[in-house]
């Protein structure tokens, strides 16, 4: 974190996406999270992918709940309106903004405390309805905000900075979702921004609720020796099992995953590190397929990331309740108010 | 020689039955019949928490005199519950009436000597009539109903034409329903009624005393209500005694939003996961602009208390419909009270102050949920309708429901595009003009101009987060004045002053209504003359305190035990507690007109011997 303002002026040479915005216009205020929370690069890899994919700022709408993760709103998409909720409940504030505007593209931003625990309700039921939205768990396995607790995602067994071992069992989100009939599923790590924009960019474009869990690592309460959310443990485990290049609808581009693949992580300290070796033979629309392929990772004590699953032809909320195509918040007296006619009816048939 | 209570046109009838039995709607066709012929009446279900086989009891009030309160007292029991005989049978007033089912006579010794028995063994003739078990279920009421009608001269094609609306297209249920009126009827002319028996004193005659009225439960009424009143997104959770709303706010979507060209709906209902989930959805519809509102009990608010405190803080228009049920906890959730007051008023942690509503009948629910809507706008802000079990799950006679197609729903100060584009200065906790209220922007306005975070925190008036102190006093101190304007918005008081001056007056509130409009009737008969206020919303405009001073004593009634409304008003007004003696009734049934009337002749014959208060 710094200290220092934005700069107000765009240098003249960067570049503008289809609808004439620089990255700069894409961007929040400056984060007051810790110096290198993995929070940062995913904010980061969201301004990324809403700037590739052109979407006008102001017609993006982001909720959070309350932690470290929810804070991240702030620092993105300035020109949108955000909502910071209450503590797990983010979901229903966002599926109820969802129903009074259509139109409006919707960032759920949360951390595993928030979604895990207290949120454990909301977040499978967001996946059962099928929302039309991007949910973001950033999945440090600790309560950062309130200095250190155990979340529900943190291994059974892994310690506490304090050296105080979890006794409970974890819950894994990807799992869940996939369970519940979710129809985008993916998990990331925050240091691999590669990894990260296309599977942002893919969820922005699904037409149901898309999920993506990542990992991010708290520097201060987390990343230690016997955490298995650090960096470390992240990179000796991991195991990406699909690379997707996304690309708009439009030119029909499809990269293929190569086997044997990694890319690079930075480290805190310096130097990188490989994380992702691809599967070549994962199928992402095989839900059974990628459910038993996530058990058995996790037999071995390791983290499957990429498009775990996708269902291209999801459709979503506003569908099944067949609302218009102008947004509930635009319809006025004309269409809503039955009018003293019917009334007078009405009335006469309670005689 | 027996006493007998002889009455035309005023009296209480009360069907005793087993629930599930079919009972509900029989007693609802002797009700409507009665209103066909012009007589006002006011049935009341006491039904338990339960689906098919406890004690549900229907208590029809009969008053030409147009009295829609409970009278307290029964003058016929209809006894068809074998279970509850005992206490059914205790309840009839001296020279009252108990009918009964006597295919199991009973010896004349089990009945007290000042009650007139009615037998008729229902059973038996339904047994020799229909082979069905069901059918022999079923007309057992639609019997009773008939031999009743001859008792009682109800006219015997009023219920026909009931039945064949009810029965429309289905022609043999018609044909079959009307054919154990007749034969009820035949029952009571061979066995019952003069010069065969001696029939019975209580008696129907067509009268003049409905009007236009209309007769409607307050839900459904509330859900009209929202549907005028503009809203499109309903989150709700099901809970005793509320669901219904949300079921007439669909059924009435069905009708009344559907596009006829596309097919598309003009509404979204979801059925939530629980009641977080409902606020939380109302909340966030709220927050983007489309008329928002969930409806539940008291149970439900207590789960919704901190997204209320929420959208207290960051000013959101949220609209809670809860229909109030006895307390605490689970209490008893088929019966009903008025013991959410301070829950709702102060809802949430910290210093909170909620916008209630407080209906007085069907007619009002439709009203003030639509005037909910557009002050939850207006104010930006959680607006409660605090209904309850009495008025939105029974039918009430009240005045017609009216709509002014004119009226234009109140948006409140919702900045535009073309506003900030113009250069209007936008800063959305900001007070411009007074009253409290700031300008808000919705999501997606404008490309470069009017976003904010939205959060439970404190702030400065651009909606920046700030823990400053004199920013925090400046937020809190524009949300009182909001308070104050919201008490010139809400619906007035209606005083009722009496016949004569008087020191002594009685505030009240909702379904105590109908019962308070009948003892002060009886009361002034009495000489015991008290001016009347009935509140209808809080905060309380200025003439609430202005009652209270003008009066040595303020008699409060109210439904729950500790005085929660006299609570209300003693904080918020500073007035001394000893000036607004209490009148409470809690034990889950409506408050009834003698219970009144007794409490209140009670307390003044006291005060007559020992006054209190200053003189001033």
């Amino acid at each position: 974190m710094t200290y220092l303002a934005k700069p107000r002026l765009h240098h003249p040479s960067l570049e503008r996406n289809a609808v004439g915005y620089t990255r700069r216009d894409y961007e929040g205020k400056v984060s007051t999270l810790c110096a290198g929370c993995g929070h940062d690069s995913v904010s980061a890899a969201i301004v990324q992918a809403a700037w590739e994919l052109a979407i006008e700022p102001h017609r993006v709408a982001k909720l959070s709940g309350i932690g470290c993760s929810s804070k991240t709103p702030d620092y993105f998409l300035g020109a949108s309106h955000g909502f910071n909720t209450v503590h797990g409940r983010m979901p229903s504030v966002l599926t109820g903004a969802c129903l009074a505007n259509r139109e409006l593209l919707y960032l759920g931003l949360s951390g595993d405390g928030d979604s895990a625990s207290i949120g454990l309700g909301q977040f499978a039921h967001a996946m059962r309805r099928g929302v039309r939205m991007v949910y973001i768990v950033e999945n440090n396995g600790v309560y950062g905000l309130t200095k250190g607790q155990f979340s529900a995602t943190a291994d059974r067994g892994s310690t506490s900075k304090k050296g105080v071992p979890n006794p409970d069992a974890p819950v894994d989100l990807v799992a869940m979702a996939m369970q519940l009939g979710a129809t985008y599923v993916a998990r990331s790590f925050s240091g691999d921004k590669a990894q990260m924009v296309p599977l942002i960019k893919g969820a922005i474009a699904h037409g149901g609720a898309a999920f993506i869990d990542i990992i991010s690592p708290c520097v201060t309460f987390n990343n230690h020796a016997g955490s298995t959310r650090s960096y470390d443990y992240v990179r000796e485990h991991n195991e990406a099992v699909s690379r997707i290049d996304f690309f708009d609808p439009a030119p029909a581009v499809q990269a293929e995953p190569a086997p044997g693949e990694a890319i690079d992580l930075p480290q805190p300290g310096g130097g990188t590190m490989r994380l992702r070796r691809l599967h070549a033979d994962h199928d992402p629309t095989d839900r059974v397929g990628a459910m038993n392929h996530l058990m058995a990772l996790h037999e071995q004590g390791e983290i499957a990331t990429g498009l775990l699953f996708v269902d291209p032809a999801a459709r979503d909320l506003h569908h099944a309740l067949r609302t218009p195509a102008l947004p509930l918040n635009r319809l006025d007296e004309a269409v809503l108010c039955p009018g003293a006619a019917a009334l007078a009816r009405l009335n006469a048939a309670l005689r | 020689m027996t006493q007998r209570v002889e009455a035309v046109n005023d009296f209480v009838v009360k069907f005793a039955n087993v629930n599930g039995s079919g009972s509900a709607s029989a007693n609802e066709l002797f009700a409507k019949a009665i209103l066909r012929m012009g007589v006002p009446v006011s049935p009341r279900n006491i039904f338990p928490s339960n689906i098919q086989g406890l004690p549900t009891w229907y208590e029809v009030r009969v008053s030409e005199a147009g009295w829609l309160g409970r009278r307290g007292g029964v003058d016929m029991m209809v006894a068809m519950n074998p279970q509850t005989f005992a206490q059914d049978l205790a309840e009839v007033a001296p020279g009252g009436y108990l009918f009964y089912d006597s295919t199991r006579p009973m010896p004349d010794s089990a009945f007290p000597a000042d009650v007139n028995v009615i037998r008729m063994p229902v059973t038996a003739i339904c047994n020799a009539t229909y082979e069905d078990p069901r059918q022999r279920t079923l007309f057992k009421n639609i019997m009773v109903l008939g031999a009743l009608s001859a008792l009682m001269d109800i006219d015997a094609a009023v219920i026909e034409k009931l039945f064949s609306e009810q029965y429309r297209g289905k022609e043999k249920l018609l044909e079959s329903n009307v054919r154990a009126l007749h034969a009820g009827r035949e029952f009571a002319r061979d066995h019952l009624c003069p010069p065969r028996g001696p029939g019975l004193g209580l008696r129907v005659r067509r009268a003049e005393g409905v009007g236009e009225r209309i007769f409607v439960d307050g839900n459904s009424a509330a859900a009209l209500g929202c549907v005028y009143g503009g809203a499109t997104v309903c989150a709700w959770y099901p809970i005793t005694p509320s669901s219904s709303v949300a079921e007439a706010f669909q059924k009435y979507c069905e009708k009344f939003r559907v596009d006829p060209a596309t097919g598309e709906h003009r509404y979204a209902i979801v059925q939530a996961e629980d009641e977080i989930a409902s606020i939380g959805m109302v909340t966030g519809a709220g927050w983007n602009g489309a008329r928002a509102f969930t409806a539940t009990s008291g149970p439900g608010v207590s789960l919704m208390t901190e997204f209320i405190g929420l959208a207290y803080f960051a000013e959101i228009p949220v609209t809670i419909i809860d229909v109030q049920r006895g307390g605490p906890s689970t209490g008893m959730p088929t019966r009903t009270q008025q013991a959410d007051l301070l829950s709702c008023a102060y809802a949430s942690h910290g210093d909170t102050r909620h916008v209630l509503l407080l209906p007085q009948d069907p007619a009002e629910c439709f009203e003030f949920a639509a005037a909910a809507l557009d002050l939850a706008d207006r104010l930006q802000t959680p607006v409660f309708l605090l209904s309850d079990l009495d008025i939105g799950m029974n039918q009430r006679l009240c005045p017609p429901f009216r709509w002014d197609d004119a009226r234009r729903h109140d948006r409140g100060k919702v900045m535009s595009a073309e506003a900030l584009q113009a250069g209007q200065p936008f800063a959305r906790y900001q007070d411009v003009d007074g009253d409290g209220i700031a300008w808000r922007t919705l999501p997606g306005t404008h490309p470069s101009k009017g976003a904010y975070f939205t959060r439970g925190t404190t702030r400065d008036p651009q909606a920046r987060y700030s823990e400053a102190g004199p920013d925090y006093v400046y937020n809190m101190q524009r949300l009182l004045r909001k308070f104050a304007t919201a008490a010139t918005l809400v619906p007035p008081p209606v005083v009722k002053p009496a016949a004569r001056q008087t020191r002594l007056g009685v505030l009240y509130f909702g379904s105590t209504a109908p019962a308070m409009d009948e003892a002060l009737h009886t009361l002034a008969g009495q000489h015991i003359h008290l001016d009347a206020m009935r509140l209808r919303a809080f905060p309380f405009p200025a003439s609430v305190a202005e009652f209270i001073a003008a009066h040595e004593q303020v008699f409060v009634v109210e439904q729950n035990r500790d005085g929660q409304m006299r609570r209300l008003l003693v904080d918020e007004l500073e007035v001394d507690p000893r000036r607004l003696p209490s009148v409470l009734h809690y034990d889950g049934t409506p408050i009834t007109a003698r219970f009144i009337t007794q409490a209140i002749t009670e307390r003044v014959l006291a005060l007559a011997v020992a006054p209190q208060g200053a003189r001033p």
